[in-house]
């Protein structure tokens, strides 16, 4: 069953220095129980098209599209049935767990505040299922931390608790926006593993996002590659990494250090260039001055998506799993 | 690695830092390094790695003098510098240089990227006027910037050619040693991996000594002769690359390699996985014995002298040194992962 569904959206922000096309007619569904990973490096959008989604864009954003949740569509909506989603239905983790916790107030406070607000619970009533929230998420000693202020937690602890305070609605829907990016490895492992269990258990849809290719191939049942805005690939996530298409994706997958990854001399994959600014894109792919296969056709056009392989969608002119067609 | 004489020797080195008492507590101290030992050869790439909160940085501050170390031995080239005075140290200045991790914060934004490039060169007194801009055009050339960046300002570059620009100021008076902290760790994926060829490459061509600072063990793989595992402000694990990443030894430096992804969905989800209960401990209050005995998944079997003891650092063969009771010279160690499971 599709929980979510988003259909182009585009998300433009005019800014001094003209119109920034930050997000530029993404669809994804999202199924009952799954996990999409959204991968792409700083400023590919992937952050800017699920706060759009929420409409926790500033009023310079003009966002479009449709996204379809429950019946209703998010993007058009009024406010006071969108605030009974937010946080209810749909529930948004962010990357910091330090700022993103109210250093005046209690763990119990905050946590509470989302079951006082959304499902009417009183005092009482929230503070036990604060402690079973907490308890959920694998906190140690979840009666005593119910009492203490975020700066009393560790940065995985910070974290565990923005994740508690997610799920206190059983929400449908999880997005996950860098959830361990701030954190160690060996906390990160402990993060996914609670993501995991909370998909198994509650049936959460999650929407990853993350610039980690390492987390998504442990998690993710389902990959898209963003670029500049775009969705450039989107696939299984053993078919994607088994069978990469895009130049960008394979390019990205050759740059990650790992065993195995440094060719005869000892030198990692390199991208050349650098990701294009998003007021001044080229007219073609946007792929096209720093992609090994680029020709004419790719700088006057810019690539559709069209599903090359069973359920393997990519937007290139040439695709193919190496770096160097030609 | 039996250089003569190693570029850099750091013995027992210690770091306390005070942390003012409050309300009714006593004032204590933060142990951010608790007696690291370790050289560098002439020309060798030494990895140091470690999670928040291990101390790697705090390591390599004190190399750098930029903090004053509470106790031990710092010396480069044979000369002791733990304590010499800044006049005396600015010489030496010469012979080693620090690449930070943050390119935005650690360049002067009101200086043009040339300017910031040849101030090494300029502060030591060995180019001024002509020569100097020849120096840093030869150097911009060297880190793969074109030469017209140098009448730029760090804020009109990106992330990538910021660092560049970090690095070609490091290299500018061809120092001995290069200290490296997390110089990748702020960058785009696709930009880290052009500054890592870049790092191998000029280490190759200039034959510099290098301390590698990271928390992620991939990078030290590719990079590295040697890789030093710190935990809570101690090195529990030091060996060459090949052999730490075919044989761990200690329990954290297993638990550090399990729980390091690997962007390939096949190994990632049927490998053996340690995860860590807890968190790593307060450095102002560290266990006793043991420091990692709190988190280790085999801490019963070393029990009860991982609470007594504090175990050294060892040599079990080959240059490979452990600090854990289960490891010994000639017996096997706790094997909780399997590092093939890492390989496709």
């Amino acid at each position: 069953m599709t929980v979510l569904a988003v259909e182009d959206l585009s998300v433009r922000f005019d800014t001094d220095d003209g119109v920034v096309h930050a997000v530029d007619r993404l669809s994804f569904g999202l199924e009952q129980g799954e996990v999409l990973g959204i991968v792409g490096e700083s400023g590919c959008g992937k952050s800017v098209s699920v706060m759009s989604l929420l409409r926790l864009l500033p009023p310079t954003a003009h966002v479009d599209g449709r996204a379809e949740f429950d019946g209703v569509d998010l993007l058009s909506v009024p406010t006071s049935r969108l605030q009974r989603i937010r946080g209810r239905e749909i529930a948004l983790v962010f990357q910091e767990p330090m700022t993103s916790l109210n250093p005046v107030f209690k763990v119990g406070n905050q946590v509470g505040e989302v079951l006082r607000r959304h499902l009417g619970l009183d005092r009482r009533a929230a503070r036990a299922r604060t402690i079973e929230l907490l308890d959920l998420v694998r906190i140690p000693a979840p009666e005593r931390r119910v009492d203490e202020y975020p700066h009393q937690l560790s940065g995985g602890m910070r974290q565990r608790v923005m994740i508690a305070m997610a799920l206190a609605c059983d929400p449908k829907v999880l997005i996950a926006d860098e959830p361990t990016t701030a954190l160690d490895v060996t906390i990160q492992a402990g993060i996914l593993d609670l993501m995991r269990d909370i998909r198994e258990r509650l049936g959460t849809a999650i929407v990853l996002i993350t610039h980690n290719l390492g987390v998504v191939a442990d998690i993710a049942d389902r990959v898209i590659v963003m670029y500049a805005g775009r969705k450039v690939e989107e696939a299984p996530v053993h078919e994607l990494y088994a069978h990469p298409q895009h130049p960008y994706t394979v390019g990205l997958l050759g740059a990650v250090p790992r065993p195995g990854a440094a060719d005869e001399q000892g030198r990692l994959r390199e991208i050349p260039g650098r990701v294009p600014s998003l007021a001044e894109l080229p007219i073609g792919c946007a792929f096209a001055p720093r992609c090994p296969r680029a020709d004419e056709l790719t700088r006057s056009r810019s690539p559709e998506l069209s599903e090359i392989r069973p359920q393997h969608f990519v937007a290139c002119f040439h695709p193919g799993p190496e770096w160097q067609e030609r | 690695m039996s250089a003569v004489e190693p570029t850099l020797e750091v013995v027992d080195l210690v770091k306390h830092f005070p942390v003012s008492g409050r309300l009714l507590s006593t004032s204590s101290v933060v142990h951010a390094v608790d007696g690291v030992s370790f050289s560098i050869g002439s020309g060798e790439l030494l990895g140091l790695v470690g999670e928040s909160g291990s101390g790697k940085s705090t390591v390599a501050n004190c190399i750098m003098r930029l903090t004053e170390p509470t106790s031990g031995t710092i010396k480069l080239k044979g000369h002791d510098i733990t304590h010499i005075s800044r006049s005396a140290l600015r010489p030496l200045r010469r012979d080693m240089h620090m690449v930070f991790q943050d390119p935005y914060s650690s360049l002067n934004p009101r200086m043009t990227c040339g300017q910031i490039v040849g101030e090494p060169l300029r502060v030591q007194r060995l180019a001024r006027g002509k020569g100097l801009d020849g120096r840093v055009v030869r150097l911009f050339d060297q880190v793969g910037l074109r030469p017209e960046l140098r009448f730029r300002y760090p804020h009109e570059l990106s992330g990538g050619q910021r660092q560049r620009v970090g690095l070609a100021r490091s290299l500018a008076v061809s120092p001995s040693l290069l200290v490296a902290d997390e110089p990748v760790s702020a960058l785009d994926v696709s930009v880290q991996a052009a500054v890592l060829n870049l790092l191998h490459d000029l280490q190759h061509d200039l034959g510099f000594s290098c301390l590698f600072i990271t928390h992620d063990l991939a990078t030290v793989e590719y990079l590295c002769d040697r890789v030093a595992v710190m935990y809570l402000g101690k090195i529990v694990e030091l060996a060459p690359t090949k052999e730490l990443f075919r044989a761990p030894k200690h329990p954290y430096t297993q638990s550090l390699l399990s729980a390091a992804v690997v962007p390939d969905p096949e190994i990632q989800r049927t490998r053996t996985r340690i995860v860590l209960e807890g968190d790593i401990p307060s450095p102002i209050s560290p266990p006793s014995g043991c420091r990692f005995r709190t988190r280790c998944p085999v801490a019963h079997e070393s029990a009860p002298a991982s609470v007594n003891e504090d175990p050294p650092l060892l040599d079990v063969g080959g240059g490979h040194y452990v600090a854990c009771h289960l490891v010994r010279p000639g017996e096997h160690a706790p094997r909780l992962i399997d590092t093939a499971e890492l390989r496709a």
